[in-house]
């Protein structure tokens, strides 16, 4: 009732000035690189806002002079120019290019010192970890000397916030880009190749991430979370996400478990503690305790669950996911047990 | 003679206009509904008493469907193909680039072949397999020997799988020479 009223009463303006302030209160945090929540974000947004006030004294001054020059009023039958006027001219255009050259050295100086500050992250034993790009999910590694302790999750990286983390960046097929907005700017992975980026979490915290670089059918779906977390809660994460998956606690479960290891699940799918072991697709170990599914595409519930494992293509046209046809009871019985996999 | 003019500008047009509607190489199907579309009148033998009896052969819905032959290119090293019969020159397995055919070239015969398995160490993939990957590998493996369209068969691969280029490759420190060559 409100809206159609504030539309009846209100000007157009001040409904659209309303819905777009709405807009930008509702967009805060979660992606957007005006909110930096680490330090290499913080300088990047500083270079931002230096760049945008620059650019908006630019624009109002240019702006300015050409509504004077538009509506300067010129005494009639003067003549155009006189060896006064050129000279005149000549002195303001001079200055206009060493201003316009200072502007874009300083800026470039800015540029240069923000890049500094930005490789200036880094320690001499950080948290290693290895991030896969695949169509169009992230796999996200945990290294560890020890090979039993080395954790596979899938399109959540979890960071322990105050110390610098190393990312190894790559890929299996295309070339993918990562890119936490709130964190750090973008950085390609390529198919061959390692990258690396540094990043540091100041506060907890959840962000999203995007591939930053067009790979395929599903590009605009292949998202992540990032999950700051005190260094304390991320161990405790870790520790959890190094045991294998817990067994099954009833029948039901015990019949999912079947179901999952007899169905075509297997060919693509890791469940570590089971005989699922294969690395095509994302390792479902400690499924439950994700927060999203097809990489960010669906929030985690039962129904997200029965849906993407039965018709994923409706879902994600072209993602990698068969269809598959399950009956009913096997279907409730495979929920059960991966809804459990916390 | 103005109006023979227009009437050919006007043939010239519908004709290049129905040339390029047939332009259309292939068809993207990602959601190929499961279906119970598994061959019945699978042969394995050309001979058999009395007349020969023809029955009309299972069409491979992915024959000359190029994105298909890419798709079952990308799960045939997925699903580990690549461990028994290489990139189609056999190792373990027999080879599948060449024209000897075990058990039937034919698209059926193919798919009998992943679904049921084979003595002698080829697994039975029936249950594990959704029915259109089945055909998706069917096409690709019979891509291997030339028996698809040439011109469905892609230079470019729709998946490409990273490998380490050769200077990423650890280096090799060969062993010294008088090992090699004892006196």
């Amino acid at each position: 009732m409100r809206a159609p009223a504030l539309w009846q009463h209100g000007r157009p303006s001040q409904v659209c000035l309303l819905s777009v302030t709405a807009l930008c209160t509702g967009c805060a945090g979660m992606q957007s690189a005006l909110h930096p929540a680490g330090p290499q974000a913080t300088h990047i947004s500083h270079l931002w806002w230096l760049m945008f006030w620059v650019c908006t004294g630019v624009f109002v001054l240019v702006i300015g002079f050409l509504l004077y020059a538009v509506f300067y009023p010129r005494q009639q039958n003067q003549p155009v120019t006189t060896p006064e006027t050129e000279r005149r001219t000549a002195r303001v255009v001079v200055a206009a290019v060493v201003i316009t050259g200072l502007v874009l050295f300083a800026l470039l100086v800015a540029d240069f010192r923000t890049n500094r500050a930005l490789a200036a992250l880094s320690t001499s034993q950080p948290l290693k970890i290895k991030v896969t790009g695949h169509q169009w999910w992230w796999e996200v590694q945990y290294e560890a000397s020890i090979p039993s302790q080395i954790v596979t999750t899938a399109n959540e990286l979890h960071l322990p916030t105050g110390q610098p983390v190393l990312l190894e960046l790559t890929s299996q097929d295309v070339i993918h880009s990562f890119w936490v907005p709130n964190l750090h700017g973008k950085k390609d992975l390529i198919p061959g190749y390692v990258t690396t980026l540094w990043l540091q979490a100041d506060q907890p915290g959840v962000f999203r991430g995007q591939c930053a670089e067009f790979c395929g059918h599903q590009h605009a779906y292949m998202a992540f979370l990032v999950i700051a977390e005190p260094p304390d809660v991320f161990s405790a994460w870790l520790e959890a996400q190094r045991s294998p998956a817990v067994a099954p606690g009833d029948a039901l479960q015990q019949r999912g478990q079947e179901v999952f290891l007899s169905a075509a699940c297997v060919l693509c799918h890791t469940i570590r503690g089971t005989p699922a072991g294969a690395k095509a697709a994302p390792d479902l170990t400690h499924l439950a305790s994700r927060q999203t599914l097809a990489a960010g595409t669906l929030y985690n519930t039962p129904g997200h669950l029965a849906g993407w494992i039965v018709d994923a293509q409706q879902l994600k046209p072209g993602n990698k996911m068969p269809p598959n046809s399950l009956t009913g009871s096997n279907l409730q019985a495979l929920l059960a047990y991966l809804t459990n996999l916390k | 003679m103005d109006w023979a003019h227009r009437i050919v500008v006007a043939v010239c047009t519908v004709v290049l206009g129905l040339a390029l509607a047939a332009c259309e190489r292939e068809e993207r199907r990602f959601r190929e509904m499961p279906s119970g579309v598994s061959p019945s009148n699978v042969r394995l033998s050309e001979i058999q008493p009395g007349l020969a009896v023809t029955t009309p052969p299972t069409t491979s819905p992915y024959e000359n469907n190029a994105y298909a032959i890419s798709e079952g290119k990308r799960l045939y090293t997925q699903f580990n193909c690549v461990g028994c019969h290489a990139n189609g020159g056999g190792g373990m397995g027999p080879p599948l680039m060449d024209d000897k055919w075990i058990y039937g070239s034919a698209p059926a015969n193919v798919f009998a072949t992943i679904v049921e398995g084979r003595p002698n160490g080829m697994p039975a993939f029936g249950g594990k397999l959704a029915h259109d990957q089945v055909w998706q590998l069917v096409a690709y493996v019979r891509s291997l020997s030339g028996l698809v369209q040439q011109n469905a068969t892609s230079a470019r691969d729709d998946h490409m799988q990273a490998t380490a280029p050769g200077m990423a490759q650890p280096q090799e420190h060969p062993m010294s020479t008088k090992a090699e060559h004892p006196q």
